[in-house]
């Protein structure tokens, strides 16, 4: 392994620990009651995502779904407004709007995360479209999960995508597990990839507990795509804990949870780091904290934070400058108040 | 440039071929758009002046379609997707109603989805169950979206050349009915603001509020009216949602007894907003019950006679309209 690989391996750490700490912490703030409303779906188990989003340029667009967040964190995001979000803050990236499912940040070439199963997915070939009749050089990613790969969108928008040579990356993250259905009890084969090839796409399945297969992938599979050859990749990972935060999985064994966690790109690429000697404890121990730290401050930060204002709630149902809409109380004394 | 006389269809087809010359942003996708020229020949000849890359021909894929239109607006293009028949919208809602129309909002205003869905509904042409309906109520009832639905040769060009200037998702309902009908086009009056109703001919003893085609059809009965001395104000509504409803509450508060026709199947059916704002805000103006008259309760049945009996005819709402008015009971009634 080069020097340069080495280093990228200790960079794909850091950002894999960021996504860990920050979903330990978004799990933390969800028990104590200071998240938005009842939805809160982890991603622990799925960090080499990281591998992807290293791979993407600046000015590439994705668009993700109800268990983005090492996505976002990936990408670039900053946790304090991603925690405030999650806790429906005014300063959070959706002025409290969207919350944990529905993260976006435009800046980042973020599209949105989407509580729609599969909704994201089209989008991409509409900014493939946009890119290539604007001759812009950029790619559009869709990352959704397996339980997405069962809906019928994927395989319009694939159709598309191939028939129209479009700069498109379709990242399907394999977690086993849509909410309770094991991927063999949702589909027949469940060789995703060999659907996309079916389509005429670059189609592969990667080890996810090895970000830098990860990565390697995503360079050839992204590179392809910013050519004209769309592709799609299948992350093989493990939902290391439930659907959401409520569920206590009990369609699963906890043999088959203890095996599966064994299958940590973490936990991996710290022995890995250890082994060759890039990183030694204590600098690893420092990454560490170093995460923790932010993400402890991401949350006291997001518990300051102060709720939206509630005449907010009528902005940006239409865009700014256009009469938003009517509110119930100024409807009603229309018809019963001294103006009539 | 002097007024002409054109048909909706040419009104429309003028309306894109402007946008896409003016602004290179906006591009047309859907069945059959292309080569075929589109199922009612809207988009004819767009293929050879602006070439493959913004006059796309896609599979038969409506809920992809909608999908792409939706990213294409998040990343700055304007695309005019069509779905050949509103009753194929079934298949899309997801990307309508969760996507186009929610986007904006749930990501705080950062990601605005600046798209026109062209289609077209209604009855007329024995298309039968599947290809005649009206659902513009589908749409009306998500917060979001924009629903206009032209009547006139001149709004099917101004209306949609503003939504192809609006900021966000706009739904475009056409009538397969009125493609050919002729009218006049004057591309620099047009009837109305954005989002106003119009009032289409005025009158003292009820106002008849409406839209779509079913507006020719209160015009006729207007007339027949006028000749039995009853003086009918018709409104076209044009632009659903968001709702100009003043100019009707306007109207009514004058004449003290409103009808609202639609094409549309009466239960839950947009005559049923319409109504109830007339009822809540002109109460104590109303003389009598505000009357929905609407399509029947009942899929599209496909022979023309039964077609015909399905929804609203002139004479059956300028009948209501005497009974109505002059307490005139027509021979049907019970």
């Amino acid at each position: 392994m080069t020097a340069g690989g080495n280093k990228l391996l200790l960079e794909h750490y850091r950002t894999m620990r960021r996504i860990r700490s920050f979903e330990e912490r978004v799990n933390e703030l969800f028990v104590r009651g200071q998240s938005a409303g009842s939805m809160l779906h982890m991603s622990i188990g799925e960090e080499s995502i990281a591998g992807v989003c290293r791979a993407m340029e600046p000015g590439d667009s994705f668009t993700t779904h109800h268990r983005g967040h090492g996505i976002f964190i990936a990408r670039g995001a900053d946790p304090k407004r991603m925690m405030s979000e999650i806790a429906g803050k005014s300063d959070g990236y959706c002025s409290g709007k969207g919350g944990s499912m529905h993260i976006a940040d435009m800046t980042l070439g973020a599209l949105g995360a989407n509580a729609i199963v599969g909704g994201g997915i089209p989008h991409v070939v509409g900014a493939g479209l946009s890119y290539r009749n604007r001759r812009l050089p950029h790619v559009s990613v869709a990352f959704f999960g397996d339980g997405a790969a069962q809906q019928g969108i994927l395989y319009e928008a694939m159709n598309m995508a191939a028939l129209w040579k479009l700069p498109v990356v379709f990242c399907c993250i394999n977690n086993q597990y849509g909410m309770g259905t094991r991927i063999d009890r949702a589909a027949a084969n469940p060789n995703l990839h060999e659907r996309a090839i079916a389509c005429g796409l670059n189609g592969l399945t990667v080890d996810g507990s090895d970000v830098e297969e990860v990565h390697d992938a995503a360079e050839r599979i992204l590179g392809a795509a910013r050519n004209g050859t769309p592709g799609f990749m299948v992350i093989n990972c493990y939902r290391f804990y439930g659907h959401a935060r409520l569920d206590k999985s009990p369609y699963r064994e906890e043999s088959e949870e203890v095996e599966g966690r064994k299958r940590d790109a973490l936990a991996n690429a710290r022995k890995k780091l250890l082994a060759r000697a890039t990183a030694d404890d204590a600098m690893l121990m420092q990454i560490d904290d170093d995460a923790e730290a932010e993400m402890n401050a991401a949350v006291d930060h997001a518990v300051a934070a102060l709720p939206p204002p509630v005449d907010t709630m009528f902005r940006d149902v239409f865009a700014e400058g256009e009469p938003p809409p009517r509110p119930l109380r100024h409807h009603l004394s229309m018809i019963l108040g001294e103006g009539r | 440039m002097a007024a002409v006389e054109t048909t909706y269809r040419e009104a429309l087809r003028q309306a894109l071929i402007e946008a896409m010359t003016e602004d290179e942003t906006v591009f047309v996708m859907g069945e059959e758009v292309g080569r075929y020229g589109g199922a009612y020949g809207v988009t004819k000849g767009l293929l050879e002046m602006f070439g493959e890359n913004r006059v796309i021909d896609t599979p038969i894929a409506e809920a992809g379609i909608v999908g792409a239109a939706v990213g294409a607006a998040m990343t700055g293009s304007r695309p005019v997707a069509e779905l050949m028949y509103i009753d194929f919208a079934g298949l899309t809602m997801d990307q309508v109603a969760n996507q186009a129309a929610k986007s904006r909002y749930m990501f705080g205003g950062q990601i605005g989805v600046p798209m026109v869905l062209r289609m077209q509904g209604g009855t007329g042409r024995s298309a039968a169950a599947q290809h005649s309906q009206s659902l513009e109520s589908w749409f009306t009832h998500v917060p979001g979206l924009r629903v206009v639905m032209p009547a006139t040769v001149n709004d099917a060009y101004h209306l949609l050349r503003m939504a192809l200037k609006c900021p966000d998702p706009v739904i475009f309902i056409e009538h397969k009915g009125l493609y050919v009908r002729k009218g006049t086009l004057d591309t620099e009056r047009p009837d109305g603001a954005w989002g106003q109703s119009v009032i289409r001919r005025e009158g003292a003893d009820l106002t008849i509020v409406t839209y779509s085609r079913m507006m020719f059809e209160a015009l006729a009965a207007a007339e027949t009216l006028s000749a039995q001395g009853v003086s009918a104000e018709v409104i076209d509504i044009r632009c659903l949602n968001p709702l100009d409803d003043e100019t009707l509450i306007r109207s009514v508060t004058k004449t003290g007894r409103a009808m609202v026709v639609t094409e549309s199947v009466m239960t839950s059916g947009f005559a049923a907003e319409l109504s109830a704002r007339i009822s809540e805000r002109c109460f104590e103006h109303l003389e009598e019950p505000v009357l929905r008259v609407a399509g029947e309760d009942i899929p599209i049945p496909v022979s023309p006679a039964l077609e015909r009996g399905a929804v609203p005819s002139p004479q059956l709402i300028a009948e209501t309209a005497l009974w109505l008015v002059r307490r005139i009971a027509p021979s049907w009634a019970a």
